[in-house]
């Protein structure tokens, strides 16, 4: 069975899905990365699917159920890359992957985990500061 | 009329992934859209997975049709498998026996132009859906 491979690059696990996923190599993603979420301490996944020609419900129940677990392990997924005919496919079968963030490249959803992360970082210094007196004038 | 189809046997992971795949290639031949080639994609990995997980195997049938005025896609799943006894229930959004989300038939049913069932408790399901081109 071919696996696909998780990369670590930074504070991010990046896949890349290049295959046509049979159901036992999706089951097998979805292991492999609560396994190095946990083993590397990354907070945030990108999984990109820009080679993906379609995605079924099988497979955006998987990418939804990685989300879920990504969370309860405290990182963040975001899913890169859908085209524009899978969207339309997805939302017609009646998927709309709720609680999935998206962005449309690589790039620009590590810029979505970078902020996210710094306003979390914000918030966790906001608790521990003294209450701000809004300006009243 | 109607070229011969080409017969796939469904009773694996991989076989799903096959049928994905000569789905696609005849999809191009016919020159469906782009749109219209992930749909029908899409319902084919549907209803070729419900014929391996739930009609226990089976096969797809994948034929070039033509009526005269477009060119279209016509696949035949069929399955001998323990059938489905309430057939409304099973096309309702969201119903699920297999531990899935419930999409597969009834989201299968929306990407195609055509769609028919035949089941009978303890004989199988036979589903055959067409797609025409625009």
């Amino acid at each position: 069975m071919e696996r696909v491979p998780v990369l670590k690059i930074g504070d991010i696990l990046l896949v890349s899905i290049q295959i046509d996923m049979e159901d036992q190599v999706a089951l097998q993603l979805q292991e492999d990365l609560a396994e190095r979420i946990v083993v590397t301490g990354c907070h945030g996944v990108i999984i990109d699917i820009s080679a993906l020609d379609i995605v079924d419900s099988f497979v955006g129940r998987t990418l939804a159920t990685i989300a879920s677990i990504s969370r309860v392990l405290d990182a963040e997924t975001v899913v890169v890359g859908m085209r524009p005919a899978v969207a339309i496919t997805l939302v017609e079968l009646g998927l709309s992957l709720p609680g999935i963030r998206t962005a449309l490249n690589v790039e620009l959803g590590m810029d979505l985990l970078a902020r996210s992360r710094a306003e979390e970082y914000d918030d966790e210094q906001d608790d521990e500061s003294d209450p701000v007196v809004v300006n009243e004038s | 009329m109607s070229d011969s189809g080409e017969r796939l046997a469904i009773n694996s992971d991989q076989d799903v992934v096959r049928v994905r795949q000569l789905v696609r290639t005849v999809a191009v031949a016919v020159k469906l859209s782009l749109v219209d080639q992930t749909k029908l994609v899409t319902a084919a990995s549907e209803l070729a997975r419900n014929t391996f997980v739930y009609g226990g195997g089976g096969s797809a049938e994948v034929t070039r049709v033509d009526n005269g005025r477009r060119q279209g896609i016509r696949i035949v799943f069929a399955d001998e498998g323990p059938g489905i006894a309430d057939l409304d229930l099973a096309l309702t959004d969201g119903y699920t026996t297999g531990g899935g989300m419930g999409l597969g038939l009834s989201g299968a049913r929306r990407l195609v132009d055509e769609f028919a069932i035949d089941t009978e408790v303890g004989r199988g399901t036979t589903i055959t859906v067409t797609k025409w081109c625009r």
